[in-house]
């Protein structure tokens, strides 16, 4: 075979391989790989109350009320629900509805103490009067 | 059967130096009237003319500086990867001089990417850096950018060991693409280049697809003016 397919063949088959292996590591690594986790794979997890994970979910409208010196809210993620304590500062577009990650310890299995959180917005982008 | 259409279309004749030199003093000048063009329009309707967005007000104005050069970072790296499958097969000295010239231009949208989007998620997300999948696979796209630069300037190695980098890089480019949706990222999912209808109105559609125009051509322009000053070094 001429030597420049032969160089095409190489090349194709190491990255064949590359790409294999890149997606087996990529899978196996899941947990790493993952920035925060759902209020849904909190219970699987058998998270302690010493480990510092993050948690994502949407702030359930109704709610969000103060308590102590900052507020709580839940957040969901349309399966399960939480219940977050921050005494920290809120990101400017936190409000309910809005997607967020909070980092922090979880207290027991339905309340999450927070020391920092931030807004997860979603991908729309539109003008304030159209939908 | 593809060297028949290849000759056809005599496209070959573009791997020839001199001719992409004849080539491409004609079209440069076209290319940075495009570029200059789009860029007035793009910056007009991104600053001026378009809507402030209903959660984030004028904060949105970033999405067009920050979305054409992520777009363009990848394209870019799509480019060299290309150029260096070529080089690697077909050893065409045309395709080191394209790659070579290409690659500052790729590394310098991907840390307009990195910066604009930092710059953004302050006060947007509350923070401006999270190792969270996307970051971080850009991030190892610039690395791969320098990586490529310091084999082949920085380290002599060459264009074949270069090459190679830029392959075994490319898998990066999937990975960046997808890390929204296979894991649990703080940066959104895509917008527009996505299953179903874009999620940008329309109204900053414009100013998004204008500012991307002028980048491209910026690349055009920057890359065809490298490889003219690359071709002639060497002549020497």
């Amino acid at each position: 075979m001429k030597l420049k397919h032969r160089r095409l063949l190489i090349i194709i088959g190491g990255f064949t391989g590359l790409g294999l292996s890149a997606f087996f590591t990529l899978r196996a690594l899941q947990d790493n790989l993952i920035y925060f986790y759902r209020p849904s794979d909190l219970a699987s997890k058998k998270i302690s109350s010493q480990e510092r994970i993050r948690v994502g979910g949407q702030v359930m409208p109704g709610s969000l009320t103060p308590f102590g010196k900052g507020v709580r809210f839940r957040i969901t993620d349309q399966h399960t629900s939480l219940w977050v304590i921050s005494s920290g500062l809120l990101p400017d577009l936190f409000r309910e509805g809005q997607g967020i990650v909070a980092e922090g310890f979880l207290q027991d299995p339905h309340v999450f103490q927070a020391t920092s959180v931030l807004v997860k917005h979603d991908e729309n982008y539109r003008p304030p009067d159209a939908r | 059967m593809s060297t028949a259409i290849i000759k056809t279309l005599n496209l070959s004749s573009l791997a020839r130096p001199r001719v992409f030199l004849n080539v491409s003093t004609f079209l440069l000048p076209l290319s940075l009237s495009l570029m200059t063009l789009l860029f007035t329009a793009g910056l007009y309707t991104a600053l001026v003319s378009s809507p402030p967005d209903y959660q984030q007000g004028e904060l949105v104005r970033m999405m067009y500086v920050h979305v054409p050069a992520s777009w363009m970072s990848l394209m870019v790296y799509g480019f060299v990867a290309l150029m260096s499958l070529i080089v690697l097969v077909w050893r065409h000295p045309m395709a080191e001089i394209l790659a070579v010239s290409a690659v500052p231009i790729g590394a310098l949208f991907t840390a307009l990417s990195l910066a604009t989007g930092s710059l953004w998620g302050l006060p947007t997300w509350g923070t401006f850096w999270v190792w969270d999948a996307r970051l971080t696979s850009v991030l190892a796209l610039l690395f791969f950018y320098g990586g490529y630069w310091l084999l082949y300037k920085g380290l002599g190695r060459g264009i074949r060991a270069a090459s190679l980098l830029a392959l075994v890089g490319l898998v990066n480019v999937p990975i960046i693409k997808g890390s929204v949706d296979w894991w649990n990222t703080l940066h959104q999912p895509a917008s527009i280049m996505r299953q179903g209808p874009m999620a940008v109105h329309e109204t900053m559609l414009v100013p998004l697809f204008l500012m991307a125009g002028a980048y491209f051509f910026y690349f055009v322009s920057v890359l065809m003016k490298r490889a003219q000053t690359e071709l002639r070094v060497r002549k020497r």
